[in-house]
């Protein structure tokens, strides 16, 4: 183990940087990390050298340590789910979505159509921001800034649109146990094909101008190479395996929401190296615009819940201060954009369970009618709450990197009594000493940029 | 078809045939299957479930723990498996007391290394044959086990002492710095 030799010639020599020989080589001991330029998140590689190329190394992770399932187990289920945009931060809907899906698996209920198609949705744009940022940042420490100033931009269009829908960019939480947030705002299906096409725009200029360079193919070619036995091995999944040649997604694999009715393929590498990763992942981009084009077409239509009358707001003022009411004021339905407050009754049952011991009522009627009023209390107060049946679950869906999956158990109390999430970077950074062996030290740039470690999820 | 039958899952026929009087329970609720096993059958179920051409569950997705301080063996150690071929998951549990070894599943799964490492650090549970059993998400003077019940939630650990500011009275009123 090169940590422990590390340490025991480090307190004897008291020096950073130890030599010695062996086996006639001269090895070098190094740090990379915990804070290196090249390194995207917070982690420390211990690196055994021969001359640059790399004998040994031990990777210490810790350092984003933020004690996610020790406070879960102290919080209401629906208070979780703000904890679950800081697990992979780049794409905190998906880590929305697989919480309150593994909630809803325990409880056992299936929230309406349209939320559904809604998840999927969102779940793919969060994809392709995850994909955007890992290439981009990768790119980056090629050498290739221009490239990553082109897939931030677009990753910026995507986080608008995000930010349309959820009020928020990165701390979304979106999702509610049985349902939603808010639906989707007025003018959001437009908006969102107009970004995307400017997205695949950016990828096309992404392949002309990177995917056939000399430069990052040589960088990226034969680097990095991992074996489709030894990822499985390790656990690997998500694009890294795809990237092996093993077809798994669970996306068809085992379908959840409404996947399988949706047309896409899955992209698989042929070697298991740095660039089968790269173009994987581009094609996995290529297929998520492709899920939310289709996912745009075929989203229910949400019927109008009160036929009546219906005005914009202002032109209600108008009338109001004229004293010009020429129609019943029972009958009215004000239109106000989707996702502000009070206007949330006519759309509340198209995305969320009719289950009132699990989902809120609408906030119109918790302001309005005793008995909406009390419900609210009993679903909101210290003590009641949302009470799942005791038992346990799994669920796994397919975040950006992999398998995410969540593992709860519950005592049939108001709050989860243990929660455990199983990140996808976990397996993947335990198997980057695979990977680095027997690769120079520039080498490890990239690989680590392919794997796309996050902190968030990996430390918890 | 309750949680309890168990009976139309192949699965867990045939780990009940095989393992017989080792398995202390089998359920499949909400349509998870599991299966509690002896600690001394666990590494002889594992490699079961890894080469039998009937099982092959070739992914070792996790490995946690859950601690439940009233009970008598007091951890229940919590094994998912994933099968590529046949597209199947199963949940392997096994109960063990604190000061008790677990047999470690790194010969079977490489990936069980960290994760082993990790449910060390948080539940102070330990494996045999483990090669390099040491704390990773938490540094190596850290007192405790986080994730047991009885590690409070809000308890300071810093590994340097934390700087306080010195007090400037022209600008800091007393309420600050008391």
């Amino acid at each position: 183990m090169a940590r422990s030799r590390y340490l025991e010639q480090m307190t004897r020599e008291r020096d950073d940087v130890i030599v010695w020989e062996e086996d006639g080589k001269t090895h070098l001991f190094l740090n990379m990390g915990p804070s290196h330029p090249a390194m995207h998140g917070i982690i420390k590689i211990i690196l055994e050298l021969d001359g640059e190329y790399v004998v040994d190394a031990d990777i210490e992770i810790g350092y984003l340590h933020r004690a996610f399932e020790k406070t879960c187990e102290y919080k209401t289920w629906n208070q979780v789910i703000p904890y679950t945009d800081r697990l992979n931060y780049v794409s905190p809907l998906i880590n929305n979505v697989a919480y309150v899906m593994t909630v809803e698996k325990l409880l056992g209920i299936e929230v309406p159509r349209r939320a559904q198609y809604i998840r999927v949705l969102m779940s793919e744009i969060s994809r392709l921001t995850d994909h955007l940022t890992c290439i981009g940042a990768a790119l980056m420490e090629l050498g290739a800034m221009t490239a990553f100033l082109y897939m931030i931009k677009a990753r910026e269009w995507l986080w608008e649109l995000i930010e349309m829908v959820c009020g928020a960019r990165l701390t979304t939480s979106y999702t509610r146990v049985g349902g939603l947030k808010a639906d989707l705002p007025d003018g959001f299906a437009p908006a969102c094909r107009e970004r995307l096409r400017g997205v695949r725009q950016v990828l096309k200029e992404i392949h002309g101008m990177i995917t056939g360079n000399r430069i990052f193919l040589d960088r990226m070619r034969d680097v990095g190479v991992i074996d489709a036995d030894t990822a499985i091995s390790y656990g690997f999944t998500g694009p890294c395996l795809r990237a092996c040649g093993v077809p798994f997604d669970l996306r068809k694999d085992q379908p959840y929401l409404v996947y399988d009715e949706l047309d896409f393929d899955v992209p698989i590498g042929e070697v298991g190296d740095n660039l089968d990763r790269y173009l994987v992942r581009m094609e996995e981009m290529e297929q998520s615009i492709r899920i939310i084009a289709q996912c745009l077409e075929r989203i229910p239509e949400e019927e109008p819940v009160v036929m009546a009358q219906e005005f914009r707001a202002w032109e209600l003022d108008d009338i109001g201060r004229t004293g010009r009411l020429s129609f019943d004021p029972d009958r009215v339905r004000v239109r106000l954009a989707n996702t502000l407050e009070g206007a949330e009754a006519m759309h509340w049952d198209h995305i969320n369970v009719p289950d009132r011991t699990v989902v809120l009522p609408p906030r119109e009627e918790t302001y309005t009618t005793i008995e909406s009023l009390m419900n609210h209390f009993k679903l909101i107060m210290n003590g009641h709450g949302i009470r799942p049946p005791a038992g346990e679950v799994y669920h796994a869906e397919e975040g950006a990197n992999g398998e995410l999956g969540f593992y709860i158990v519950s005592t049939g109390e108001d709050h989860p009594y243990r929660i455990r999430v199983r990140g996808p970077c976990f397996a993947l950074t335990s198997g980057l000493v695979e990977m680095i062996r027997g690769h120079t030290v520039a080498d490890i740039v990239p690989i680590f940029g392919s794997i796309n470690m996050i902190g968030g999820e990996l430390e918890r | 078809m309750s949680a309890r039958d168990v009976s139309h899952s192949p699965v867990l026929t045939a780990i009940r045939q095989k393992f017989g009087s080792a398995v202390v329970e089998m359920h499949a609720f909400r349509g998870d299957e599991t299966v509690v096993i002896l600690p001394t059958k666990l590494h002889e179920l594992m490699r079961f479930l890894r080469d039998d051409p009937r099982m092959q569950f070739n992914f070792l997705m996790d490995i946690t723990a859950v601690d439940w301080p009233e009970r008598h063996p007091r951890f229940d150690v919590v094994y998912h498996l994933y099968s590529l071929k046949y597209n199947r998951r199963l949940r392997v549990k096994t109960r063990v007391d604190d000061g008790d070894t677990v047999d470690s599943v790194t010969d079977l799964w490489r990936g069980a290394n960290w994760l082993e490492r990790e449910v060390y650090d948080m539940f102070g549970i330990r494996f045999r044959h483990h090669p390099d059993l040491r704390r990773i998400l938490m540094y190596d003077e850290f007192e405790g086990h986080p994730l047991r019940k009885d590690y409070p939630l809000r308890q300071e650990q810093p590994r340097v002492p934390y700087r306080i500011a010195p007090r400037d009275p022209w600008r800091d009123p007393d309420i600050w710095n008391r």
